[in-house]
């Protein structure tokens, strides 16, 4: 390659690879709590949260469950293995969260959010969208609560729900997600420490957007939330997760759990835009985000969507699923990954027909430079009762540089005739000479890389709220602008 | 307007010379054809005088307009009016025609202190230029040159060089592809985009293009020089006797190295 046109490969990772700008940390004093798991751990978890006896018994029989399992590594992606026995597993803030107001949230948390960019102020909700902050393991604030009860929709941390709804979380908290669905899920239920419930009745239309930003701020804790969606006959709720997290050498591990329950014609739309802290340029330091992400389209002529814009992490492992239960109910997964330095992504959807004439369609778009690592595994099958259904996917790879990679693995299997798979791939590199023609044209060639890259995630892109479309594109352009000249 | 003095060109970063001495004098209102056989050079020509970093300028000087442009970037260029059309017009997925055009347009009236155009008074500009050589307006909202057929590529060439307007135009081997009626078209087109204030150069390999659009000047490429030059008569010579008879009758002549 010339030296100009390597220059201008090597701006375009530079400008990809933007200084991580959420990498500051928050001083503040945390509760003391023993390192490392153990039943009397997880017992002490359960006591410090003042839950009831069968929260304490389902975490203790989660953390025997996990005990048994053995971490996984079918997925194309080489890290060290986090230390679970060196691991903080709650870590809260000493001033006591879950307050009446704003006034009461620590100041330096209250900046945290601030300097991300996250009004936790009502009156500063000029987008009307209901925020619940988490920071490192605890639900900080949620707000416009009582506008949404008003509605009948509850929308409130885990732990709050584990008391004030416990006969919700009982029917339907691992309902989607099995304790023993795999080792992360196993261990979040053991361990999880707060998270978003929110729970739509019959019928209405969650009147806002719904929001949780998760900060990871200790440097030795991991963080596992669990975060349970239901929505009843005829609702309908969107829904969005943001993160980031400080700079640290250490790896920090995120073992999620996400559980969404669509009844009869019921619509969630389920929107993520994370960018944990992704390690430097040598791989040193990054989140691990190990991630259970699964929806069940229980009920006829359901919807669920999920919507990713994935740009941090040091490792992912992440596969938002739909299980198609109901008939007619419809599936979607959209997704973009971008991985840049010496980030790896493993990420992709499952999509499982069970119900006749159901539907699902994939597109996941990754981008990779540096020397990051790429990949799409996606699972399409569809059952010998789902007669009539239809999936349509599409993953595209679009490379950058010559040192990344990209991968795709769908497992397409189909049970019945009468149903159809569509599966589209392409691999593609952003070309100097795209760049050139572009150029030719008038176009700066910067406006031109972002040109390409906008018109490739594109399809993705739109689906998630205008709000957090706007939000999306800053992200994508931080990640793009920056070091040129 | 276009002066190229002596102008050497190799790969960047490799001891490649493509480019060996090229002289050529276009001026306004003028319409010049450079033939050749292949790999002589005439793509590479096209793409270093409008900045295509991949190629280095050794030695030698392109002149536009007095100034001399080695050095700019390809979209400083394109502000002061050169366009390529492209031998091989490239994909490019999820943006479409009408967006990058009117980024374009703009990009080029900002740098030239000309009023910009806002999307409704865009929207009517590119509609009328869409008549110049009958392009169907689906062609707008489709991605650029993404899963277009060879001949829509290069027809979608001359529609962008419709509505940049520009000053000197490149178009390399736009015939390639065409069929008669198409080419027909696109002549017509660029014969009415051509007048005494702009300039035209045409790559080619056929003289039919040139019954069409016809030339002031033919030059023929060959190892990296234009080597002779004339009026259409020499397309005509070529047509008849091909490369071979020319190269020998020039070392015939000892005109040749
Ligand atoms: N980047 C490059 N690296 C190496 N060789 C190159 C490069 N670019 C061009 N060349 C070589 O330079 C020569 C001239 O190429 P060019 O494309 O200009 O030919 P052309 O006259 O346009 O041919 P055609 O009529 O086939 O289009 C060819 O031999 C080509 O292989
Ligand atoms: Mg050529």
């Amino acid at each position: 390659m010339s030296e100009e046109l390597s220059d201008g490969v090597k701006e375009l990772e530079s400008m990809i690879g933007e200084e991580y700008k959420y990498g500051f940390t928050t001083d503040v004093e945390y509760e003391d709590f023993p390192k490392g798991i153990s039943e009397e751990i997880v017992r002490e978890l359960s006591r410090v949260k003042e839950e009831p006896e069968w929260m304490t018994e389902f975490r203790v029989k989660a953390y025997h469950a996990w005990k048994e399992m053995e971490e996984p590594t079918w997925f194309n992606a080489t890290y060290k293995k986090p230390d679970f026995e060196n691991m903080l597993y709650y870590s809260a803030p000493k001033k006591k969260p879950q307050l009446d107001s704003m006034d009461d949230v620590d100041p330096n948390i209250r900046e945290t959010y601030e300097k991300l960019g996250i009004p936790l102020e009502e009156q500063k909700m000029l987008s009307g969208v209901a925020v619940d902050a988490v920071f490192d393991s605890v639900s900080i604030f949620t707000s416009f609560k009582e506008k949404l009860a008003e509605a009948g929709v509850i929308f409130c941390s885990m732990s709050e729900a584990i008391k004030e709804h416990p006969e919700l979380v009982k029917k339907y908290m691992a309902s989607v997600v099995p304790v023993r669905d795999n080792f992360y899920s196993a261990l979040n239920s053991a361990v999880f420490s707060d998270g978003s419930f929110c729970y739509i009745p019959k019928n209405t239309k969650c009147p806002m957007e719904l929001s949780t930003y998760f900060r990871i701020n200790n440097m030795e804790s991991g963080q596992f939330e669990r975060t349970l969606i239901v929505a009843e006959e005829g609702a309908s709720v969107s829904y969005l997760e943001g993160c980031t997290a400080p700079m640290y050498d250490e790896n920090q591990l995120h073992a999620a759990v996400v559980e969404l329950v669509a009844l009869d014609d019921a619509d969630i739309k389920y929107s993520t835009i994370q960018n944990w802290y992704s390690g430097d340029e040598n791989g040193k330091g990054g989140i691990y985000n190990f991630v259970t992400k699964r929806g069940i389209c229980k009920g006829k002529n359901s919807h669920i969507s999920w919507t990713q814009l994935e740009t941090g992490s040091a490792v992912t492992l992440k596969y938002p699923s739909v299980i198609l239960k109901g008939d007619n109910s419809v599936g979607e997964f959209y997704s973009v990954a971008v991985t840049t330095k010496k980030q790896q992504a493993d990420t992709g959807t499952k999509m499982i027909h069970l119900g006749k004439n159901t539907k699902s369609t994939i597109i996941s778009k990754g981008i990779s430079a540096g020397q990051s690592n790429n990949s799409y595994r996606g699972e399409v099958r569809i059952s010998k009762n789902a007669t009539g259904s239809k999936n349509y996917s599409v993953c595209d790879s679009m490379l950058i540089g010559q040192e990344c990679g990209a991968h795709t693995f769908p497992y397409i299997s189909s049970e019945n005739p009468s149903s159809s798979v569509e599966h589209e791939a392409t691999t593609s590199r952003v070309g100097e000479e795209q760049i050139f023609y572009l150029m030719q044209r008038g176009i700066s060639e910067q406006d031109a890389i972002s040109m390409i890259i906008n018109g490739f995630v594109k399809d993705v892109l739109k689906e998630l709220p205008l709000e957090f479309a706007v939000e999306a594109n800053k992200l994508l352009d931080v990640k793009l602008e920056g070091s040129v000249g | 307007m276009l002066e190229i003095k002596n102008l050497h060109a190799s790969v960047e970063g490799e001891d490649i010379e493509i480019l060996k001495g090229v002289n050529l004098k276009v001026n306004a209102g003028e319409i010049h054809a450079i033939m050749g056989p292949n790999g002589s050079g005439k793509s590479t020509l096209a793409k270093v005088v409008s900045g295509h970093p991949e190629y280095e300028v050794t030695e030698g000087e392109i002149l536009f307009n007095g100034e001399g442009i080695t050095e700019l970037d390809a979209d400083e260029r394109a502000h002061m009016g050169l366009f390529l059309a492209f031998q091989y017009p490239v994909e490019v997925p999820g943006i479409t025609n009408k967006t990058l055009l009117r980024e374009a347009y703009n990009t080029i009236a900002r740098a030239n202190d000309r009023e910009e155009l806002d999307p409704l008074e865009f929207e009517d500009y590119i509609t009328e230029k869409l008549d110049v050589i009958e392009m169907k307006d689906q062609f707008l909202s489709r991605s650029i040159n993404t899963g277009f057929s060879g001949g829509e590529k290069k027809k979608n060439e001359i529609f962008q060089m419709a509505v940049l307007n520009p000053v000197l135009s490149f178009l390399d081997e736009t015939d390639s592809g065409l069929d008669i009626d198409a080419l027909k078209v696109v002549s017509e087109g660029v014969n009415k985009i051509a007048n005494d204030k702009n300039a035209i150069v045409m790559i080619t390999h056929y003289q039919r293009l040139l019954n069409y659009i016809k030339p002031d000047h033919v030059h023929v490429m060959m190892g990296g020089k234009l080597i002779k030059s004339g009026g259409f008569e020499l397309a005509e010579e070529l047509e008849a006797n091909g490369y071979d008879a020319l190269e020998k009758e020039l070392v015939l002549n000892g005109e040749a190295q």
